[in-house]
């Protein structure tokens, strides 16, 4: 049961991942060629849906399968960059604060309880809505903020095994100390780190579409998938496929790399158990 | 005189505790001499201390320390870190959390050689391998390629004397390199600590509170007491005759088939080592000791017999008081 999930999710994100990389070959149109005579054609299974469109067109007629692969490639590309992002932050100031304590750490924790007082989303709002949406003030925004749990993570784990005999093991072998925070505290707490940029991703996918669709994210024509929820929000009740298809998507990307972090937390974990 | 190790006057505090207050302390080439004493009585700082790897809160200061007759009390971090793993290597206790899980045997071991000698990966392995046979450990090509948790305690523990000594140091501490290990495995090793010495003219330095482990292995034996050698000598001289009321009280906590009659008690000493603030005069062990004395809160008189026995008493040599 727990391998089913772990594959699952690993399939979900490796499906994501190989649409985003290779989106310009697998969109069967261009995403972004409207077509008013097609407007709002339904997906193929519904009555009046054509095997010319897939997933049917948008209120521009552009063909919604397109778009959707491209969001898909949008998702991801915010998702990895913003955890990138949050985790070299994180982790630099977690690894600091648990390694050297007394003083650094006071700071260290000082900087995460800031941080936590901070509303995400409301600082997110007020910076994209100052210095104007854009995909990269997106990543930023969200990746100078979501960085706090890794350094809890981070600073915890390091004070963990910075105690543990190996670590005196490599003093007393004459390694530097550089070498001891890179080369032996780092990988013995990167198994935790994996888990949170699982969970900081999830976050940061669901993050940008709520931006998106307040309309402060990605701006369009991108075809983001809360901008394409945002976008055909008006007709979701006589259209609902039109937000059902991006939010069904976004609801399952989400949900296999919260399958991933959950599987990879309980296969690593098992594993340092040993 | 063929020193590899002196120590005078070492004394380490952490806040207001005195952890060691003023220990001598030498180690020669080819002897192994032991340090013994209870938890917390300050023998794991005294040899953290000989690589420097005291916490940074910790306050230090010696009158000598000198390693190959170089003082290294001044060295910088940088020194340190050449002689660390190099001249002067460490083993610890848990051979299950001394290795470092994320790596293989190998590479930990190779990262050694690389670090010290600059020697190619090629020359590395090959004398990762010799020295892992060396060691007893069976199969040492195939080891190098394991992570720690494939291998058990006592292979892991021999992966660790064989790290410490793939540079050839002049000396090797270990902290109660045995107590994590079964005691079949704890004399395998001690015979093969005993063989290597021997071979290569190590100086070790062995931290235990195991008196079985000193009676096998120790040339010179150092008994320590709430951060003070209270008695040192040749180890058949003290244990045969000890002069000093805890070295006697310990000895006697050992149970001896045969001297000891069935259902007869072992004896004990009573009491913690106590917590030894700043301005602490006299005997340290006089709450515990059988044979205290009002006169024992005076400073402590050191005797010297002969061959370099020392112990620190008011009671002399006689078993008298010595009216300091």
């Amino acid at each position: 049961m727990r391998r089913a999930a772990l594959s699952l999710g690993a399939a979900i994100v490796a499906f994501a991942a190989i649409l985003a990389i290779f989106a310009p070959l697998l969109m069967p149109h261009d995403p972004f060629a409207q077509d008013l005579t097609h407007r709002y054609t339904p997906p193929f299974w519904l009555p009046g849906g054509s095997s010319a469109h897939w997933l049917g067109t948008d209120g521009l007629g552009r063909d919604y399968l397109s778009r959707l692969i491209l969001g898909a490639r949008i998702s991801m590309l915010i998702g990895v960059s913003t955890v990138i992002l949050s985790g070299i932050i994180g982790t630099t100031l977690g690894v600091l604060g648990g390694y050297f304590g007394g003083r650094t750490d006071a700071v260290v924790m000082f900087i995460i309880s800031c941080r936590l007082a901070i509303p995400v989303i409301l600082v997110a709002l007020t910076t994209v809505f100052m210095v104007g949406s854009g995909l990269w003030v997106v990543v930023l925004t969200i990746g100078l903020l979501l960085w706090e749990r890794f350094a809890i993570v981070a600073r915890a784990a390091t004070r963990q095994v910075s105690g543990l005999d190996y670590i005196a093991a490599a003093w007393a072998a004459g390694c530097s100390r550089t070498r001891v925070i890179l080369g032996e505290i780092l990988p013995n707490i990167a198994h935790h780190l994996l888990v949170i940029a699982t969970i900081d991703m999830a976050i940061a996918i669901l993050l940008e579409a709520a931006l998106s669709f307040l309309g402060l994210g990605v701006p369009p024509p991108l075809p983001s998938w809360g901008l394409m929820i945002s976008e055909g929000k008006d007709y979701m009740f006589f259209k609902p496929w039109v937000i059902e298809i991006p939010g069904i998507a976004l609801l399952i990307l989400v949900l296999g790399i919260n399958l991933l972090g959950d599987g990879l937390r309980d296969r690593l974990g098992a594993r340092t158990e040993q | 005189m063929n020193a590899v190790l002196e120590i005078e006057d070492l004394r380490i505090g952490f806040g207001p505790l005195e952890a060691v207050r003023g220990i001598d302390l030498v180690v020669e080439r080819g002897q192994t001499h032991c340090l013994v004493g209870e938890s917390g009585c300050g023998k794991s700082v005294s040899a953290l201390s000989v690589l420097r790897l005291l916490p940074k809160r910790a306050r230090f200061s010696a009158a000598r320390l000198a390693f190959e007759g170089n003082d290294i009390a001044g060295l910088g971090e940088r020194g340190m870190a050449r002689l660390r793993g190099d001249r002067m290597a460490m083993i610890f206790q848990e051979p299950m959390t001394s290795l470092n899980p994320a790596y293989t045997i190998g590479s930990q071991m190779i990262e050694v050689l690389r670090r010290h000698r600059g020697a190619s990966r090629a020359a590395a392995v090959d004398r990762c391998i010799a020295m892992l046979e060396r060691v007893g450990v069976t199969a040492p090509a195939m080891r190098l390629g394991q992570f720690p948790h494939q291998l058990s305690g006592g292979l892991r523990q021999r992966v660790m004397i064989a790290t410490a000594l793939l540079c050839e140091p002049a000396l090797l501490i270990a902290d109660e390199p045995t107590t994590a290990l079964d005691v079949t495995v704890q004399a395998q090793f001690l015979r093969l600590l005993a063989d290597i010495q021997r071979q290569m003219g190590l100086a070790v330095l062995l931290i235990t509170h195991d008196l079985g482990v000193v009676a096998r292995v120790a040339d010179r034996v150092s008994v320590m007491y709430a951060g003070r050698i209270v008695e040192h000598g040749a180890t058949g001289a003290v244990f045969a005759a000890p002069r000093h009321p805890y070295t006697r009280g310990l000895l006697a906590s050992i149970p001896v088939p045969g001297k000891i009659p069935p259902g007869g008690r072992l004896g004990s000493i009573p009491g913690i080592v106590p917590r030894i603030g700043a301005g602490f005069a006299g005997c340290a062990f006089r709450a515990r000791c059988a044979v205290a004395m009002p006169a024992c809160a005076a400073p402590v008189p050191e005797h010297r017999l002969a061959d370099g026995h020392r112990f620190a008493c008011h009671l002399g040599p006689d078993g008298a008081w010595s009216g300091a």
